[in-house]
């Protein structure tokens, strides 16, 4: 052997060899690609995209068809929809702490579980998930009403004595929330948690780290991504809600969807309605740019 | 950094797992500074029996002490070992040089000993470049340093390793066998290491621990284990061997033991003899492995004998064997093993 590579048996291939038809098959594939892509885009064209830029071009004109920026300005100059914007983040943010507080155990709990019965008990996260949201909304109403059974049972104990009032309020609105929001942050941080290698909290004890040091400095880092994705997960999703707060907040925690709502059905103003939407999903994606940026410094 | 290490002392370690007994009254002195492998098939206990030191795992009865100190119900944060994982186990949110510092920022050491420490034992493993890297930008032998770095840093008196040298590919393991023990003779912390591979075990080891279903079966020098096993199980586990029934006992022969010849001459010394047929050649590169199936009735008939010749340029071509031709294969009597099966 003389070592000359490709030519040993003799042979020599010619420049770009297959050349031509390497790079037909890759253009094929793209081609089939956007394809594949092309009926869901479209769908997200006409169905959100368009209406989005409708509504945005609603905002600006008066029911007499005038262009005006008076649904705009109507915002900053009225108290009441600062409130109105206040209570909505407020509500958004302290359901989010919540379902942290409450999902980060259950997600670690289930992570921790032998598959089988991780699996049972994801069932019992999923089953409240698949429910519609109508009748777990309704179920909270008659499970906190002043007659109902949390307040019976309470009473029955002897641990209060008057029916503590839990419903149509800020607490109905709060409990309801968070209870549909959970699965949200529970299966991407489960998902995260998922990917932690066990042996790095082994590794951690046995280079001197107590149990708690090892899950502060080890396992919660590498969740928090997931908890972080889960976060900006229900804060949106609560920005945006309707129905929960409606039924159990009794009209006394009014949020912007339901000012929108209003702002259609009694006095039919699309502009006004509009601008609120224009506004608060303008405000939503500027949190959820900090949002990610945030976590991108975390994960550094 | 330190220059000693303490005695391992494991008595009476016994384990079941539901009705499998994975450790069977197992009993081991090792001494300080030693360097001991657990040698033994998968599902051997061996590495249930790494983890009970470590403290990750629980027997259901036994003792382990380090130097004079009970530990068996010490968690594992408090037994000082380092310990090197399988699959390195570092912290993927942390630089290098930060997982090499985890441990000493743990036992509150001063800042500007850390970073002189941290440098100094990723110097030791060859990568005093590499401590802002993060650990995906590593090869898989840069990450076996790191771990190890990281499990001697704090000079811990004990070293556990977890098949350290799994992942790596043949070249660089046996390079990182040496390196690791060199290290060891180093810093002289009394090291145990698990594994499969008898090869490693005998290269890096002092001594080696024989284990197979829950129970020691020999501890030994490599040499010991070689020369002079204590059963048919390690015998067939630490090189290579065929099993032959000769004068009523059982005789242990190595492949590169055995001397072959044309039929009758065989001459001089005091031989075993066996004749048989060759049934197949194998070109190894550095030695041909040849199969001889013996029809001699004296001694193990029907058995198949390997044999190893090493390969010269000079002798090749009269040194090798014909495939069917009828040869006579002597073993010096001074190289048998008889296996003692009485003891068993």
């Amino acid at each position: 052997m003389s070592g000359q590579g490709g030519t040993s048996l003799g042979l020599t291939a010619p420049a770009g060899l297959n050349a031509e038809g390497i790079a037909e098959d890759i253009r094929r594939e793209r081609r089939n690609l956007r394809l594949l892509a092309s009926p869901a885009l479209g769908l997200v064209l006409v169905l959100i995209i368009g209406p989005m830029l409708w509504l945005f071009y609603l905002s600006f004109y008066n029911e007499h068809g005038q262009f005006t920026f008076e649904h705009y300005a109507r915002m900053f100059d009225e108290g009441a929809y600062f409130t109105i914007f206040w209570t909505t983040f407020e509500v958004s943010a302290i359901v989010t702490l919540f379902c942290a507080l409450l999902g980060y155990p259950l997600a670690y709990l289930l992570a921790q579980m032998p598959a089988r019965w991780a699996n049972i008990v994801m069932l019992g996260v999923l089953v409240p998930f698949w429910t519609a949201l109508l009748v777990r909304t309704y179920a909270w109403l008659v499970l906190l009403q002043r007659r109902g059974l949390v307040n019976d049972t309470l009473v029955s104990w002897g641990i209060i004595d008057q029916p503590l009032a839990l419903v149509h309020n800020l607490t109905g609105t709060l409990i309801g929330m968070t209870h549909v929001m959970i699965p949200f942050l529970v299966l991407p941080l489960y998902a995260t948690m998922k990917t932690i290698d066990p042996n790095l909290l082994r590794a951690s004890g046995s280079l001197g780290a107590s149990p708690t040091r090892a899950f502060w400095s080890v396992y919660y880092p590498l969740s928090a991504p997931g908890l972080y994705a889960g976060m900006i997960l229900v804060f949106i999703f609560c920005l945006g809600f309707y129905v929960t707060p409606a039924v159990l907040g009794g009209g006394r925690v009014i949020m912007i969807a339901q000012r929108i709502d209003n702002s259609v059905s009694l006095y039919p103003s699309w502009g006004a309605a509009s601008a609120l939407g224009v506004v608060l999903l303008l405000i939503t994606i500027v949190l959820m740019v900090v949002g990610l940026w945030i976590s991108k410094l975390a994960r550094r | 950094m330190s220059k000693q290490g303490l005695s391992v002392t494991v008595t009476g370690i016994n384990k079941k797992f539901g009705s499998h007994v994975a450790l069977d009254n197992v009993n081991i002195f090792i001494k300080p500074g030693e360097f001991i492998s657990l040698l033994g098939p998968s599902g051997s206990g061996k590495t249930t029996l790494l983890m009970i030191l470590a403290g990750f795992a629980r027997p259901d009865s036994g003792s382990v002490k380090f130097g004079e100190t009970e530990m068996i119900r010490m968690p594992p944060h408090k037994r000082n070992i380092g310990m090197m994982f399988q699959n390195y186990a570092l912290f993927p949110h942390m630089t290098v040089g930060e997982n090499v510092a985890y441990p000493l920022k743990l036992r509150r050491t001063p800042k500007a000993e850390i970073v002189q420490r941290v440098t100094a034992a990723l110097d030791l493993v060859k990568l005093a470049q590499y401590g802002d890297r993060r650990v995906d930008q590593l090869s898989g032998g840069q990450r076996q340093r790191v771990a190890l770095a990281r499990a001697v840093v704090f000079q811990p008196q004990v070293l556990l390793m977890d098949e350290p040298l799994s992942a790596l590919d043949k070249n660089l393991r046996e390079q990182m066998q040496i390196e690791i023990r060199q290290l060891h003779e180093k810093l002289g912390m009394t090291t145990i290491t698990v594994t499969h591979d008898q090869r490693e075990a005998l290269t890096m080891s002092d001594r080696v621990a024989v284990i197979d279903h829950g129970k020691l079966m020999q501890f030994g020098t490599p040499v010991e284990l070689y020369e002079r096993p204590a059963n048919r199980f390690v015998a067939g586990f630490i090189g290579e061997s065929t099993f032959i029934e000769h004068e009523g006992r059982t005789l242990v022969v190595r492949p590169e033991r055995l001397q072959v010849e044309k039929p009758g001459q065989l001459n001089g010394g005091d031989w075993i003899k066996f004749a048989g047929r060759v049934q197949s050649v194998i070109f190894q590169g550095d030695s041909l492995l040849s199969t001889v199936l013996l029809s001699d009735k004296a001694g193990g008939q029907g058995v198949a004998l390997q044999l190893r010749q090493t390969v010269s340029r000079t002798a090749a071509g009269n040194g090798s064997l014909n495939i069917d031709t009828e040869v006579e294969i002597g073993l010096h009597r001074g190289d048998a093993i008889f296996l003692d099966e009485s003891k068993q």
